[in-house]
């Protein structure tokens, strides 16, 4: 009831948005009111979380279709979803009491906002195909009017355009994909598509258009072409939930229908998801250490983690497709732990984005730098968001992925050829795209937040306000909790796993807590609390014995650097000169990367240049190829725009026959 | 109770003796360099030195710089009491696996490489820049290793695996060669050996890890050089264990089997770091972008050794 009243809640705040008008307070009010009505989703969330499967609550609205009433429901898959979409949403909320004053247009914003939370928790719980995509609009046209909230500049109006292009193709396949599900009788209701059985043919295009729908909301290549310009033309609150939280909801949708409606999906797709999320993944973190803009560079970050999330979907249908149904809840439970960890240390990134923007006016790196003596809450949490999503251990990153690992290697136990040759290939792809993104955090966080400032603006950046400040550092905080107590998490995840794999499964089954042993106790194991503890223990070790046989003199003096006395901070690596080694081994043939010296002859006083050079294969080799055809098309059909009324009638007229002859000829069967 | 002692013996070992291998490297190299060279024990020498002088850091260092030589060692420490050297019977063994060992090494890296960027030199971006570039491929190669032993030995634990192989459960298979192949590639990048770096350079465009650590002195710098001199003793225990696990001790084994496998645990060290010696000194180093191709072999190998697996299952 609680949950109703919230998102009931959720729905007013944005119509009063519309009235706060100029005074900042209202704004600050309705924010705090997100921020209460998520935490009261979020407990919702937390409270369904482990209930008995089937005895969620559900609830029957006479709205919607006539013949079909509005159905919700809340079972333990859209519980954990609902907790994941509303720790960050409560995070951002609470981020946004302090900056929506710094945004330029608080007005276009504040009204959306609450309407955005509402459509994607609205998703999580609809238990009709109608309901799921009217609340999949409703998401999809508040991110949209958000991404437009700085609608002056003609590359965020770009990046709406194609987004509303590509949130078109998207709710198109999936309607499709229902209307297949629903079969002739239009049965759209959540239960009767699960009881419905699908034949081969439709059973294949619901799985394919699931793909292309959830699949181009959530950022797979190549259907990824919009994130990157979207997510980051929001403001930084808004961009953190599109990428942290939006894509996950994509990736509900994808789950309910290939494992809770669909029920049957070959094992085939598995493998065909899996050789996607590899490339996702390896793509995604190419293009994103191949840019200058930081928070492009974490919109590509968060295609690369879709694609990791989507190895441990891919496996878990795999698997389950082949009859393993506890190794597919194992990767089931990897990739929504990752899905967790995403939405949180993607939100935390984003945030602390806001606030280097907040703090310095520019998003550029190369702008940027020793912001973490500046700003140190950010630079802390920061850091600790940084080696999370580089998956290092003791943090939460790590943890998934080494489940992802763990499942992976018992792909090869299947008796299909095709996985035993191409799960190492995949398990290649996944290993590369954690080492770039190690390498790509280390640029973005070591450009922006350490050496020396590049930019007036960088010297001179402020401390943000306490809200956002404090938001990061929860975020942070949850990102080593996570990390060092990853049993509880899985224990919470097999409940979710159970009703859609059929299998009670414990991932510490073995070892008990705070183990992870995913198999046996001999098939290795991991445990983040012991690890955190002896590391922390061999540290205070390292610092009694280094203070012990030494001295602890410490004297500050000007860099060393060789002997060179490097003044200026444009001296310094920018964030161009860090990937170049990473570009010219990985994107030479990929992205045709290029780089060309113009070098002046003696005397000339021009300064020498040097160019880089990278095409988007995918922009310019599909999306360029298809505006192309569709302006081609538009030409052809220009034609007709201006004929006289006599051949317009004509034309009615030969339509009509044609109809009429269908008909006659579909009766005559 | 016994895996507790041996896991403390072995946390003091390997800092011990790290010293100590690094030193015979060096001097089996000058040796062949026709030098007459320190004594293996010069390094301890070096670090006691280096701690009893102040440490200087620069003014525009922020706290990552000077937290960064604890973290490194640290993760590289503890990473070291992971692998069994002497002994499976390990406390830690069951915390943490390959796939966490390759990550705790990733720790150090990332935190070494940020403070390289700390500071603002253009050196330091240098270093860590290139060094990402070799772990963006070395890290991927050890983790297909990994995956072809946990294949052969159904798991990832290196104590496991170590048991597995000891029990006669493997013959001789190619996918091993290819794996160890595989392995002593990516131990050369991650110790920052000749062919891919050389550890005893001064000319500063040709460094890669020594450029990264170049603003360190005192006490920072001694615990930065031992963090290389345990990730060095590291690798040596893990492909002697991994592929000569001979005179291991095991679960349930006593004080003599423990001894042996000490001293097995150190003529394998002497003999690999004897090798090593003779083979830095017999190449050249080379180029950085030949890099590329060395890492991308060793990755290479290492995928090739899963997928024959199933080519010499199915001949």
């Amino acid at each position: 009831m609680l949950i109703a009243a919230a998102l009931s809640a959720l729905l007013a705040l944005a119509v009063l948005g519309v009235a706060a008008g100029a005074e900042m307070w209202r704004h600050r009010l309705i924010y705090f009111c997100c921020m209460i009505a998520s935490l009261v989703l979020l407990a919702g969330g937390i409270k369904h979380l482990g209930q008995t499967p089937g005895t969620g609550p559900a609830i029957v609205l006479p709205i919607g279709l006539p013949w079909l009433a509005a159905h919700f429901r809340l079972d333990n898959l859209s519980a954990l979803f609902m907790v994941v979409v509303n720790l960050a949403a409560a995070a951002t909320s609470a981020y946004g009491i302090g900056y929506c004053s710094h945004l330029p247009e608080p007005r276009r914003v504040t009204p959306f906002y609450p309407l955005f939370l509402f459509g994607m928790n609205a998703v999580l719980i609809a238990d009709d195909a109608f309901m799921f995509l009217v609340a999949w609009e409703f998401m999809s046209l508040a991110s949209w009017l958000l991404v437009l909230a700085d609608h002056k500049n003609a590359e965020n109006r770009h990046a709406a355009f194609v987004y509303l292009v590509m949130a078109c193709f998207g709710t198109f396949c999936l309607l499709t994909c229902f209307g297949l599900m629903a079969g002739g009788e239009g049965a759209y209701s959540f239960p009767a598509m699960r009881a419905a059985k699908l034949d081969g043919v439709s059973g294949f295009l619901v799985v394919l258009l699931a793909l292309l729908g959830a699949g181009s909301k959530a950022g797979l290549v190549p259907l990824h072409a919009w994130l990157p310009l979207a997510h980051p033309a929001a403001p930084s609150h808004v961009s953190a939930l599109m990428s942290g939280v939006m894509t996950k909801v994509a990736l509900y949708g994808l789950i309910r229908i290939l494992f809770d409606l669909h029920g049957e999906v070959n094992w085939a797709w598995g493998a065909v998801m899996m050789v996607i999320g590899g490339i996702t993944a390896v793509m995604g973190v190419l293009y994103a250490i191949l840019q200058d803009d930081l928070k492009k560079l974490l919109a590509y970050s968060t295609v690369e983690n879709i694609g990791v999330v989507m190895i441990g979907l891919g496996l878990a249908i795999a698997f389950k497709g082949s009859g393993e149904k506890t190794l597919a809840a194992l990767a089931l439970v990897a990739g929504l732990y990752h899905i967790v960890n995403h939405s949180i240390f993607k939100t935390l990134w984003f945030l602390s984005a806001g606030a280097v923007i907040t703090a310095t006016g520019e998003r550029d790196l190369g702008k940027l730098g020793g912001l973490a003596k500046r700003m140190p809450w950010n630079g802390v949490a920061a850091l600790v968001g940084a080696l999370a999503i580089a998956a290092l251990p003791p943090l939460n990153g790590f943890v998934s992925e080494w489940l992802i690992f763990q499942s992976l290697f018992k792909g090869p136990s299947l008796p299909h050829w095709a996985m035993k040759f191409g799960v190492p290939v995949v398990g290649a792809m996944l290993a590369l795209a954690a080492a770039l993104a190690a390498a790509c955090f280390v640029r973005a966080y070591g450009i922006a937040f350490l050496g020396r400032p590049r930019s007036q603006a960088a010297a001179e950046a402020h401390q943000v306000p306490a809200s956002m400040r404090l938001t990061v550092a929860f975020l942070a905080v949850m990102c080593v909790v996570l990390g060092a107590i990853p049993v509880t998490v899985t224990d919470a995840l097999s409940h979710v796993v159970t009703p859609l794999t059929g299998v009670q499964f414990a991932v510490s089954a073995d070892l008990g807590w705070p183990w992870l042993s995913p198999v046996s106790s001999t098939r290795g194991s991991y445990s983040g609390t012991v690890l955190v503890m002896t590391g922390l223990g061999l540290c205070a070790v390292t610092l009694m014995l280094a203070r012990l046989l030494g001295t602890s003199r410490l004297r500050r003096a000007d860099a060393w650097d060789c002997g060179h006395k490097e003044d200026i901070p444009q001296s310094q690596y920018t964030g161009q000169s860090f990937s170049q080694p990473l570009r010219r081994v990985f994107c030479a043939s990929i992205f045709a990367a290029r780089e060309s010296v113009d070098m002046p002859d003696p005397g000339d006083n021009r300064p020498a240049e040097l160019k880089v050079r990278v095409i988007d294969p995918i922009w310019v080799g599909l999306y360029a190829t298809i505006g192309r055809a569709v302006d081609f098309i538009a030409d052809l059909v220009n034609r007709i725009q201006y004929l006289t009324v006599r051949r317009y009638l004509l034309m009615m007229f030969t339509t009509l026959v044609l109809m009429l002859l269908v008909v006659a000829v579909r009766q005559n069967q | 109770m016994s895996a507790i002692a041996w896991q403390l013996l072995q946390i003091v070992l390997v800092v011990a003796v790290s010293p100590l291998i690094t030193g015979w490297v060096r001097l089996v190299k000058s040796r062949l360099n026709g030098r007459i060279g320190a004594s293996p024990f010069q390094p301890y020498r070096d670090i006691y030195r280096l701690l009893q002088k102040e440490a200087v850091v620069a003014h525009s260092a922020s706290w990552i710089f000077r937290t960064a030589p604890y973290v490194t060692f640290g993760a590289v420490w503890l990473a070291a009491c992971i692998v069994p050297a002497f002994t499976t019977n390990l406390f830690l063994a069951q915390a943490a696996d390959l796939i966490a060992l390759v990550a705790l090494l990733g720790l150090a890296r990332f935190w070494t490489a940020l403070a390289g960027m700390d500071i603002g030199t253009s050196f330091g971006g240098l270093g860590a820049s290139r060094e990402m570039m070799i772990a963006s491929l070395a890290e991927p190669a050890m983790l297909m290793v990994t995956f072809s032993l946990s294949l052969i030995s159904g798991t990832t634990a290196p104590a496991q695996i170590i048991a597995f192989i000891l029990s006669g459960g493997v013959g001789i298979e190619v996918s091993l060669g290819l794996a160890l192949a595989a392995l002593v590639m990516v131990a050369i990048a991650e110790n920052g050996r000749i062919p891919i770096d050389n550890p005893a350079t001064h000319l500063e465009l040709t460094m890669v890890h020594e450029a990264m650590v170049l603003e360190y002195s005192g006490r920072h710098l001694a615990l930065m050089e031992g963090a290389g001199m345990v990730r060095l003793t590291l690798f040596m225990a893990l492909i002697g264990g991994l592929f000569a696990p001979w005179g291991m001790a095991q679960a349930g084994d006593g004080a003599v089997a423990v001894l042996v496998g000490l001293g097995a645990f150190l003529a394998k060290c002497f003999i690999l770091a004897t090798a090593l010696g003779v083979f830095e000194t017999s190449i050249a180093k080379m180029r950085v972008f030949r890099y590329a191709d060395f890492l991308g072999g060793a990755l290479l190998l290492g995928l090739l050794a899963t997928i024959f697996l199933y080519v010499s299952e199915a001949v």
